[in-house]
């Protein structure tokens, strides 16, 4: 199988002014990631916010310039490529429908524009794809005429989808797509999402901090944590046996809709993750419950998991 | 006994044109957690906000009933209502971050609520606060009192944000998707917070929330609100048991389960959207997306009763089976 995306040492820093005097911080949003997402199928990656989910996305859409490190996508450097071929490889799908749709354009229009910003298509050639498009989104011709501004949420993450596939890309980025949405407008969506997926082929990175909906569309998953994975496996295994006792909390705090159960003592303390000041040796281990002298002293390397996965942690 | 809040027909109205709560009844016993659950623009914040009388500007409220503690809340004055809110009756958001005001210290704040409706020192006051956010789980509460809102983390400002609504003892806690805006794992540690407080302090909590698995786990009783109407009213379990009417039937459908994931077969789901409900809107506002609705759906709908405690709007009569899809 092809890989569509490859990412190697990936690492990502800013820097911040902490105060008019205080010295400059480093944060270490993205640290030294390196996986790999096979060509049709999904990789989930879940994580708390501020864990470098969404720079991570970035990064891979070619919007963030790494500082160190490489992304390959379907096997080329995304800063060999110019803005209209990555376009055409790579698009993504953001959280808020409602922030990443210019309010004063008509939704066909909206999703004409990376047709448009080709400079190749014929005006015919663009409407008739445009239309194609909005159909295979579920969205009629009547509502391409219409303002962001008229439409549901589900409906503008609907436009927001055909938005990202009219130049059929090979890839979509979906950071948190249905997060701002009701349940039943999620199932709809992620339904939605599952079907195109089938039917074009197409390979996703899908973030999202629900690992319900993670569960459900990913084939794989991976867990971050201040910037690394700390834990990646195929989903099923993941989900029965995590071996990362962060993955292990996280599944706990998924309140699933059983009665009586109560909410459960997760037990992670409140020693709110940092980026700007990442804890020496395991950088979980002030908020685990089973860290021993060892976890505070060095960090753990990445070990195999079967069947085919990696864990980051000494007791694991 | 009757309930400590006790609505019958509460119908909220914006510029007399849109009706945002359509004939809704909530009795939140005391020392219960009640969860009001739905989606968004269902009208439940609306009926929370009613409630507290702080609908924005335009909206007006009615109702045949809406009592607190035995106190009629359609009748106190502004002023009255001031003395109530905070102090007997208290309210959290979901965004804590807009509800604390940025530019005083979290001590200020805090004190304030104490030495407006109690009187007091400022002193006794901010030990108060430190004793409170002890209690809600803040570490090192001293410092805090000195900090600006900014300084703390989302999961910290919900947490004082709670301890402010403690300030005065209040008999109902009305908390509005207090977690939405919290990661899991913070949101699950704020869950156990409010039921370690219910129970300790029996404390009522109006607890509004979208979010089904959250009402599974904490809720004693349930109310499904669907487009500015109560559709159902059920004590938890049995509502998750054998859920009636077609929208909560819906609703349950479309939560993924983890463990029971079925990666090829679709979510269920609900087709369609909210209708738009203005003046002289009959019948059931659901009909449009139901798989079950026909003609009659357009008449008055009865309120039917599927348990000593569980009711339902719907033409369609109960059935008790293992929960379908719409």
């Amino acid at each position: 199988m092809s890989v569509a995306i490859e990412v190697q040492n990936l690492r990502c820093e800013f820097r911040v002014n902490a105060g008019w005097f205080a010295a400059e911080k480093r944060v270490i949003a993205v640290d030294d990631v390196t996986f790999s997402v096979p060509a049709g199928s999904v990789l989930g990656i879940v994580g708390e916010s501020g864990c470098g989910k969404s720079t991570l996305a970035r990064l891979i859409l070619g919007l963030l310039k790494p500082t160190a490190g490489t992304v390959l996508v379907d096997g080329k450097r995304l800063f060999d490529l110019d803005r209209k071929a990555r376009a055409r490889l790579i698009q993504p799908v953001f959280q808020d429908p409602f922030a990443s749709l210019n309010p004063r354009h008509r939704i066909k229009d909206i999703v004409a524009l990376p047709l448009t910003a080709q400079g190749t298509f014929s005006r015919a050639e663009i409407e008739r794809r445009v239309a194609q498009i909005l159909e295979r989104v579920g969205l009629s011709a009547a509502m391409g005429e219409r303002m962001p501004s008229q439409l549901s949420g589900g409906q503008r993450q609907r436009a927001a989808i055909a938005r990202a596939l009219v130049l059929e890309p090979r890839i979509v980025i979906c950071d948190e797509p249905t997060s701002a949405l009701d349940v039943s407008v999620q199932a709809q969506i992620l339904n939605l999402l599952a079907d195109l997926r089938r039917d074009l082929g197409l390979t996703y990175l899908f973030i999202s901090h629900n690992l319900a909906v993670v569960e459900h569309v990913a084939s794989e998953v991976a867990v971050m944590y201040l910037g690394r994975f700390v834990e990646r496996n195929e989903t099923d295994a993941l989900f029965r046996a995590p071996g990362h006792p962060y993955t292990q909390a996280l599944l706990q705090s998924v309140l699933t809709p059983e009665p009586g159960r109560g909410v459960p003592d997760i037990g992670l303390g409140d020693a709110m993750p940092d980026p700007a000041n990442i804890p020496p040796g395991c950088r979980f281990n002030p908020r685990c419950g089973i860290a021993v002298e060892r976890c505070r002293r060095v960090a753990p390397t990445p070990m195999v998991r079967a069947p085919q996965g990696m864990v980051e942690c000494h007791l694991a | 006994m009757s309930a400590l809040l006790d609505i019958e027909d509460l119908e909220v109205m914006f510029g007399g044109r849109s009706a945002a709560v359509r004939g809704a009844s909530l009795q939140v016993e005391k020392g219960e957690t009640h969860c009001l659950v739905g989606e968004s623009g269902c009208g439940k914040s609306v009926t929370a906000l009613s409630i507290m009388n702080l609908l924005a500007r335009g909206g007006r409220r009615s109702a045949k009933r809406m009592s607190f503690a035995g106190t009629d809340l359609l009748s106190l004055s502004d002023r009255e209502m001031a003395r109530l809110r905070g102090n007997r009756i208290s309210m959290i958001f979901q965004e804590p971050m807009t509800s604390l005001n940025p530019a005083f210290t979290i001590g200020s704040q805090m004190a304030e609520v104490l030495t407006r409706h109690k009187g007091g020192s400022r002193t006794a006051a901010l030990e108060r606060a430190v004793e409170l956010m002890g209690r809600v789980g803040i570490t090192a509460p001293e410092m805090r009192l000195g900090q600006f809102p900014h300084q703390l983390s989302g999961g910290l400002r919900q947490r004082v944000m709670i301890a402010m609504a403690l300030m005065c003892d209040p008999e109902l806690l009305v908390a509005d998707e207090p977690t939405t805006a919290l990661d899991v794992t913070v949101q699950a540690q704020i869950l156990r917070l409010l039921a370690t407080l219910k129970r300790e302090l029996g404390l009522a909590i109006l607890l509004i929330t979208h979010d089904l698995g959250i009402v599974a786990r904490v809720a004693d009783r349930v109310s499904v609100m669907y487009a500015g109407e109560v559709v159902e009213r059920a004590p938890t379990a049995e509502l998750f048991r054998s859920p009636q009417h077609p929208y909560t039937r819906g609703l349950l459908s479309c939560v993924p389960v983890p463990g029971r994931v079925q990666r090829d077969r679709p979510l269920g789901s609900i087709p369609g959207v909210v209708p738009a409900i203005g003046p002289g809107f009959a019948g059931c506002a659901f009909r449009s997306r139901c798989s079950h609705a026909d003609a009659s759906c357009e008449r008055e709908i009865p309120r039917r009763q599927a348990g000593s405690a569980h009711d339902y709007l719907c033409r369609l009569a109960p059935e008790f089976s293992e929960p379908q899809p719409a």
